[in-house]
C-alpha cells in the first residue's frame, strides 16, 4: 500500500500511488555520524553541506520516468537534468538546513517544477514548517509541496496549515491510520498558510 | 478575566482527544518514546523521578475560584492533595499517573482549563505582572494583548518544533515586574507621545545555563504589529537557531553570534513581508478580548478606613502581615492581598487542595472571585476592600496562608529540585526549608527588610537564581550535590545577573553562608539601604572574604 498522502484542491485527503522516483545520493563513509563534545549531533544547520562531491558524483540516475532530486545533485548536474525539467519529470528535494533563496537562485520560476519536496530527517526539526511557507507565501509555489522524510502523523496537522498538500508517511507508519490527524482541529486560532486568523474568519462578538 | 467562546473551548476539547489518542497509541507500543516526548511534553506532561509531573497552564497568572477549587479536586483525586506554584505562574502537579493525564486534561477543560505549551520546544506561557489592571504603577494594562497572544501562540502551525522552548512576558508598568529582560521576547507597553499604546521589544534574554539579559530590538512598535513582529523575530530563529546542540540553541545565542544589529536586519527584512497582513490585530479584535479585562464593580469608598487604621495600631501581628502582604491599589479604598506560600520550613510554592478551598472562598467573598499567581511563587486577592482586609487576615492566618514574609528573605522563589525533577543536579526545597529556619525570626527579617533569595536545583535556573540578590545553584560534583552562591542579581528595570561569590558548598553550610552574607550586610549598610544596594555598592570582595574567612576557621 502506498505511504503517500495527498490533499485535493478541496481539502479532501486521500492516499494515492506515488509517481515519483526518489534519488538519493550513496551514504557517505566514516563521516557520516558526527559528533560534538562527545555527544551525535542530530540536526544540520541552516547553511551547513547536504551531500559531498563524491556522493554527489556517484548517485544513479534513471533514465526515464518521474524523478524527484535532491537540490544539491540539481546543482551539480542540472547539464544533464535540463531535458528531465523541460519534459515535466524533474522535481527538487530541499533538505531542512537548506534555504528557499537557494532553490529560487536555480528556477527563476518555481512554477516550472510540479513538486517540491522538503526533506525532514527528524520530525522534531520544526524549519520544514517554516520552509513551507516561505515557498508558498513569499514564493508563490502553487503545485505539488511534499513533505518527505520523518513525516508522522502527529505533525500533519502543521504541516497541512505549513502549505504542505502531501505527505508521504514514514514507511514503518499506517498511512491510513495518519489521516485522522489532518484534521484535529476544525477551527485555528491562527492564520496558516491558507486562511487567516480565527477573528478576521469568523465573528466572535 | 478571559471567558472561553465556543472556538476556544472546542479547542481545548478537541485537544483532550488529540492528547487521548497519542497517550493510548504511547502505551500500545504506536509511538516511541522519542516519538511521544514532545506530545507529552506540549501538553505539560515530564517523565519526573518518581513519578510524572503535570505542569497546568495559568494564562498570564490569572485564575477563577472556579478553577481553583477544580485545581484542589484534581489534586485530590489523581495526585497527593497539594499542587507547586512554579515561576511562571503555572501550576504543577508531582505525582500524577501518565495514563490518568488525558482524563486530569478533560477535567480542566470544563473549566476553561489545559495544560497546552507549558513545556515543549514552543511558545510557553506568555506571563506578566501579578498587578496587571491594578498597580497603582500601571500605563497599559496588557493582559488583553497576551490573551490575543496565547491564543496566536497555541498550536502555531509554524513554531510547533523550535530548537529550544521560547517564552514571552509582558508588562505595562512603570516598574518591571515580569522581569522582561529575561525573557525571548520581552514587550514592554507604553504610551508613545501620541498616546497610543506602544510596545518597546527586549529580544535574546534568558536565564539558563548562559544568563543574559535582553537587548531593546525595537523602541517603538505599534500594538497592531505586535503578532507580525513577533512573527518575524521568531521565524528567523526558526530557521537560523542552533539545532545541533540544545545548550546553545536558545534566542539568546542566536542574538548574541549574530549581533544585534544583523539579527535586527534578519528580523526587519522578514517583517516587511508580514507588515499590514492578516496577522494585524483588528480594533475589534482589542475591544473584543479587552472586555474581559475591564475594571471590577468597584464600589466608591474613603480611602481610610477608621476600623482598619485601629487594628494596625492595636495588633502588631496584623501590622506585620499588612506591611509585607498588602499592596496597594489604584483604586481608593481597595488593597491588593498576597498569600504567602512560603510558610517557614515548607516547599516554597506549594499548596494543599484544602487551601485551594479556601484561598477560592476568599476570593469569591472578598475579591470578585478571581486570583493572581506570581512569578514569585505566591497567589494574589487583587481587589480586596480595606474593611475586609482584617477578616481575610484572620481567614488566611488560620489556613497557614499569612506568614507576613512577602519581599524578605524567607519568601525564597525555589524551583522542585532534586527531590521531584530529574534534571536537577541537586535538591532545593530541603536548602529553602534550612535557610527559613535559620531566620525563622520576624523581627530580625524586617530588620534585614526588602532581599530576594533565589535557589535553582539547576543551570536551566527555574527559580531564577541569577536575578536574585542573594542566588543559590545547585551543581554536581562528583555525583554529589554542592551550592554555588551568587550576590547582587536583581529583577525590574534595572535588571543585573548576579556574580559568583568562590567554590561552592555542601548543603549543611548553606544557613550559615547566607547568616554570613547578611552579617556583611548589617555591617556595611549605609541609611536605609537595601541588600542589592549595598552589594552593588561596595561589590562582591567583601562578601566573599567574610564569608570564606569564616569557612576557613571554622
Amino acid at each position: 500500500m502506498s505511504q503517500l498522502i495527498q490533499l485535493a484542491a478541496d481539502g479532501q485527503a486521500s492516499i494515492v500511488a506515488d509517481t515519483w522516483t526518489r534519488i538519493v545520493p550513496p551514504a557517505a563513509g566514516e563521516e557520516s555520524v558526527r559528533k560534538q563534545a562527545g555527544k551525535v549531533v542530530l540536526f544540520k544547520l541552516t547553511g551547513e553541506q547536504t551531500y559531498t562531491a563524491e556522493q554527489i558524483a556517484n548517485t544513479e540516475i534513471p533514465a526515464t520516468g518521474k524523478i524527484l532530486v535532491p537540490l544539491t545533485i540539481w546543482q551539480a548536474r542540472k547539464a544533464e537534468l535540463q531535458s528531465r525539467l523541460a519534459a515535466g519529470e524533474l522535481g527538487i528535494i530541499l533538505a531542512t538546513n537548506e534555504t528557499a533563496e537557494a532553490l529560487q537562485a536555480e528556477f527563476t520560476d518555481l512554477n516550472t517544477l510540479p513538486l517540491i519536496a522538503v526533506f525532514v530527517e527528524r520530525f522534531a526539526d520544526g524549519r520544514i514548517f517554516t520552509l513551507g511557507n516561505w515557498l508558498r507565501t513569499r514564493f508563490g509555489f502553487k503545485n505539488e509541496l511534499r513533505a518527505i522524510g520523518d513525516v508522522l502523523r502527529d505533525q500533519l496537522f502543521f504541516h497541512k496549515r505549513a502549505g504542505f498538500n502531501s505527505f508521504l508517511i514514514r514507511a514503518d507508519r499506517s498511512a491510513e491510520d495518519a489521516l485522522a490527524s489532518l484534521n484535529d482541529f476544525s477551527q485555528p486560532y491562527q492564520g496558516g498558510v491558507a486562511d487567516v486568523p480565527v477573528w478576521r474568519r469568523v465573528n466572535r462578538a | 478575566m478571559y471567558k472561553y467562546d465556543p472556538i476556544d473551548q472546542q479547542i481545548v476539547n478537541e485537544r483532550v482527544a488529540q492528547y487521548r489518542d497519542q497517550t493510548r497509541r504511547y502505551l500500545a507500543g504506536e509511538l516511541t518514546d522519542e516519538e511521544y516526548r514532545p506530545l507529552r511534553l506540549q501538553n505539560g506532561l515530564y517523565i519526573q523521578r518518581h513519578a510524572p509531573m503535570l505542569r497546568i497552564a495559568v494564562p498570564y497568572g490569572l485564575i477563577s475560584s472556579k478553577q481553583l477549587r477544580k485545581l484542589g479536586d484534581i489534586a485530590k483525586k489523581y495526585d497527593r492533595g497539594y499542587g507547586h506554584f512554579s515561576t511562571r505562574q503555572n501550576l504543577q502537579l508531582n505525582w500524577p499517573k501518565l495514563e490518568d493525564t488525558p482524563e486530569i486534561l478533560a477535567e480542566l477543560a470544563t473549566v476553561e482549563m489545559h495544560a497546552i505549551q507549558t513545556s515543549g520546544n514552543c511558545i510557553r506561557n506568555i506571563t506578566t505582572d501579578q498587578f496587571a489592571g491594578i498597580a497603582p504603577d500601571e500605563i497599559i494594562d496588557p493582559r488583553a494583548i497576551a490573551e490575543i497572544m496565547r491564543q496566536w501562540s497555541t498550536f502555531h502551525p509554524e513554531f510547533a518544533l523550535l530548537p529550544r522552548k521560547f517564552k514571552i512576558a509582558v508588562s505595562g508598568t512603570e516598574k518591571d515586574r515580569a522581569i522582561v529582560q529575561a525573557h525571548d521576547i520581552g514587550l514592554e507597553f507604553y504610551k508613545d507621545v501620541q498616546g497610543q499604546m506602544a510596545i518597546k521589544v527586549w529580544v535574546g534574554g534568558g536565564l539558563g545555563r548562559t544568563p543574559i539579559l535582553g537587548t531593546v530590538i525595537r523602541e517603538h512598535l505599534e500594538w497592531q504589529h505586535v503578532l507580525s513582529y513577533c512573527e518575524a523575530v521568531i521565524r528567523v530563529y526558526n530557521i537560523h537557531g542552533r539545532r545541533d546542540n540544545a545548550y546553545k540553541a536558545r534566542i539568546k545565542i542566536l542574538v548574541k553570534a549574530l549581533g544585534i544589529e544583523e539579527f535586527k536586519r534578519q528580523v526587519e527584512e522578514e517583517w516587511a513581508h508580514l507588515k499590514d497582513g492578516p496577522l494585524t490585530i483588528t480594533q475589534n479584535e482589542l475591544d473584543r478580548v479587552a472586555k474581559y479585562f475591564e475594571p471590577m464593580p468597584y464600589k466608591t469608598l474613603p480611602a481610610h478606613d477608621a476600623a482598619f487604621d485601629a487594628a494596625v495600631a492595636s495588633n502588631p501581628a496584623f501590622a506585620a502581615w499588612v506591611k509585607r502582604c498588602v499592596q496597594p491599589h489604584r483604586v481608593p479604598g481597595y488593597r491588593a492581598v498576597t498569600l504567602s506560600l512560603k510558610p517557614h520550613g515548607k516547599a516554597p510554592g506549594d499548596i494543599t487542595s484544602e487551601q485551594m478551598h479556601v484561598v477560592a472562598d476568599l476570593a469569591d467573598a472578598y475579591s470578585f472571585g478571581e486570583l493572581r499567581s506570581s512569578h514569585e511563587q505566591n497567589l494574589i486577592l487583587a481587589d480586596v476592600q480595606v474593611s475586609d482586609l482584617f477578616a481575610v487576615w484572620e481567614k488566611a492566618r488560620e489556613a497557614g496562608l499569612a506568614t507576613p514574609n512577602i519581599g524578605l528573605l524567607t519568601d525564597i522563589i525555589c524551583c522542585p529540585g532534586g527531590d521531584f525533577c530529574s534534571l536537577a543536579n541537586a535538591k532545593s526545597i530541603p536548602i529553602a526549608e534550612a535557610i527559613q529556619m535559620q531566620f525563622d525570626n520576624l523581627d530580625y527579617l524586617y530588620e534585614i527588610g526588602d532581599l530576594e533569595l533565589n535557589i535553582s536545583g539547576c543551570m536551566n535556573a527555574c527559580g531564577h537564581h541569577h536575578v536574585g540578590h542573594i542566588g543559590i545553584l545547585g551543581v554536581d560534583k562528583d555525583g554529589s550535590e554542592w551550592y554555588q552562591v551568587t550576590v547582587g542579581g536583581k529583577q525590574g528595570n534595572d535588571a543585573s545577573i548576579g556574580a559568583v561569590i568562590g567554590p561552592s558548598f555542601s548543603a549543611e553550610e548553606m544557613p550559615g553562608v547566607v547568616q554570613r552574607l547578611i552579617e556583611v550586610y548589617v555591617r556595611e549598610r549605609q541609611d536605609d539601604e537595601r541588600f542589592i544596594d549595598t552589594v552593588r555598592r561596595l561589590g562582591v570582595a567583601p562578601f566573599k572574604a567574610h564569608v570564606y574567612a569564616e569557612k576557613e576557621t571554622a
